[in-house]
């Protein structure tokens, strides 16, 4: 197991597989325990209300002292557990309790975690959990260092329509072959996952960004392969890289 | 970096979405067993979808797919490689006669150090208030514990109507929930590595040495019996086994002598600090109805003589059951 310098845990499995998981920041996490606490107090209120229906203060106070504690306490236990990790406040967040090494989070390590919450807590508003996160190079407060879990981002697939984005037109840089596989073998992948976002979000840019944008990449896709006038003249920037992403994602020999 | 992506969709995209169910119905049902036949299959689809990272992260792809695949391989990689054993369904009963007293008999060491540290503290507050009487609000923070042992127990003595009447329940959830927020407390603080729970239990120790002293001095050992032993004698032993939890944890965390990793250390104990706190805060219960509805009733209503009776007989008890309970269990499973 390796850590990047970034807010990501990267995970090996024997089969060599490297996985990284997003680890959730102190922010993200404390914005988490405001809804929780929002909603244990919304819980023991409620609570209140109905046993002061029944009178009998000596009755009414006990019981509200006991499902208190059990409330502020057994919240987090039980919701991570039953939730596999989440709370209402990591729902809404996106966010999910994990074990450090990825494996199925125990019993035992929901208790613990949600029990060392004495400590993180003090001497209020999460100081020393807080702290003790900022430090740590997971994100994990003591909580998480005695429970070995961790706190990640819940990744949400967003697959690209691609028959939408590329379909139909055609395509003059196609014309080069021998120019077309220079350019599949030069760009980097990181060079046309940019250019493949630059084109699912042109909607969201506004017009003087999108042409700063798609000029970057046509400049730097220009310096790769250099086709000839004839097949990039009636070109605008953007309809070149989308002829670009559309030779680097397409099968070659594909038209 | 060459990948027809829109291909490689709609050829694998079927097997992620298998995976997915499968994850989900797992994590749904979490007691249900797959047969073999499910299980290979299960395997198969894990196999499949990290094949189909390895290739995504070869070639230039969109990211949010990279970012799905290595969430659904993370979750099937947590069900796939688990080898601490599945755990049971809890019999309560069993787990407090059996589970709880085994495992506080296997970290006892832990719990006389925690002994040791109470009575160093008692041994301190005792010395310390008679040293100095007049340092007794610093030393007991506490106006019912300020003032002087015999004019309290005379009024107690004294006293025609039943002060606690209407708050015996409110006052014994107040102290079930207090001391086991600190059995809680002192097991947590176990983090830095057993100062914190060192700290918390001399505190403790010097605040009962004080009071005991306070109370001896002034003549009022049979009160002072009559008045802590029916609940003390499972409150404090119960804050004893906070402390208990503390040092193993600090224990885990400072690994003298382990060649094991410290996660690996915290991984172990993990289980044994929760049984340990759980079964403390059962215990406490006990002693917060009879704190209540015993201890704080005096001579002439209860006997003192039956009240150290009692506690007595709670303490050999609970030397029994911490000691003995659950030992044919033990020896059965170890043959």
């Amino acid at each position: 197991m390796t850590h990047a310098r970034t807010n990501m845990l990267l995970l090996r499995t024997p089969e060599g597989i490297v996985f990284s998981l997003p680890l959730a920041g102190p922010m993200s996490r404390f914005l988490a325990w405001g809804v929780d606490v929002a909603c244990i107090t919304a819980a023991t209120s409620l609570l209140r209300q109905i046993l002061g229906l029944f009178g009998g203060a000596g009755f009414a106070s006990a019981t509200y002292a006991i499902a208190y504690f059990v409330i502020s306490i057994g919240y987090g236990i039980a919701f991570e557990w039953y939730w596999r990790g989440q709370t209402l406040g990591k729902r809404v967040l996106n966010l999910r309790v994990m074990d450090v090494q990825a494996l199925r989070l125990e019993f035992g390590q929901v208790v613990v975690r949600n029990l060392l919450r004495f400590v993180d807590l003090l001497p209020g508003l999460y100081l020393v959990g807080g702290t003790a996160c900022v430090l740590s190079r997971r994100f994990q407060r003591l909580g998480d260092l005695a429970a070995n879990t961790i706190v990640v981002r819940n990744p949400q697939i967003a697959q690209p329509n691609l028959e939408q984005l590329l379909g139909g037109k055609f395509n003059s840089l196609l014309e080069y072959r021998h120019l077309a596989a220079r350019l599949r073998q030069r760009t980097s992948p990181q060079a046309a996952a940019v250019a493949l976002e630059a084109l699912l979000r042109r909607d969201e840019l506004d017009p003087k960004a999108r042409l700063e944008v798609f000029q970057g990449l046509a400049d730097h896709f220009h310096s790769l392969a250099d086709f000839p006038p004839e097949a990039v003249e009636q070109l605008s920037d953007e309809q070149y890289v989308r002829n670009v992403v559309e030779i680097l994602y397409r099968r070659a020999g594909k038209s | 970096m060459i990948i027809d992506l829109a291909r490689f969709l709609a050829e694998e995209r079927k097997h992620w979405t298998e995976l997915e169910t499968t994850l989900e119905r797992m994590e749904r049902h979490p007691e249900q067993r797959m047969r073999l036949t499910e299980l290979l299959k299960f395997h198969e689809l894990y196999e499949r979808t990290s094949a189909d990272l390895a290739k995504i992260e070869t070639f230039a792809s969109e990211p949010e797919i990279r970012k799905y695949l290595e969430g659904l391989v993370a979750r099937a990689y947590g069900e796939i490689h688990e080898t601490r054993e599945k755990q049971k369904r809890l019999n309560p009963w069993r787990w407090f006669v059996e589970t709880f007293p085994q495992t506080f008999r296997r970290h006892v060491a832990a719990f006389w150090i925690s002994l040791a540290v109470t009575v160093a503290g008692c041994v301190f507050g005792g010395v310390a208030i008679r040293i100095d009487p007049d340092a007794k609000h610093i030393i007991m923070p506490f106006p019912a514990l300020n003032g002087d042992p015999s004019e309290r127990v005379r009024k107690e003595e004294t006293e025609k109507q039943d002060k606690m009447a209407g708050n015996k329940s409110t006052f014994a959830a107040q102290l079930m929930t207090h001391n086991t927020q600190v059995a809680i407390f002192t097991m947590a603080l176990g983090i830095t590595w057993g100062a914190g729970t060192a700290i918390e239990l001399f505190y403790n120790g010097v605040i009962l040495g004080a009071v005991a002293v306070d109370y001896v001095y002034a003549g009022q050992a049979r009160f002072l019996l009559g008045w802590l032993l029916p609940h003390g004698v499972v409150e404090i032993p119960s804050i004893l086994l906070g402390g208990q939890a503390g040092f193993l944890l600090a224990s885990a965390l400072i690994g003298w002598g382990s060649r094991k990793t410290r996660g690996q250390r915290l991984r172990e104990i993990v289980p044994d600090l929760v049984t340990i706190i759980i079964g403390a805060g059962v215990l406490l219960v006990w002693a917060g109805i009879v704190e209540s509805f015993l201890s704080q009733y005096h001579q002439p209503v209860i006997p003192y003589a039956l009240k150290i009776a009692f506690g007595a007989v709670e303490l050999l008890a609970l030397t029994l059951f911490l000691s003995r309970s659950g030992l044919a269990a033990e020896r059965s499973s170890a043959k």
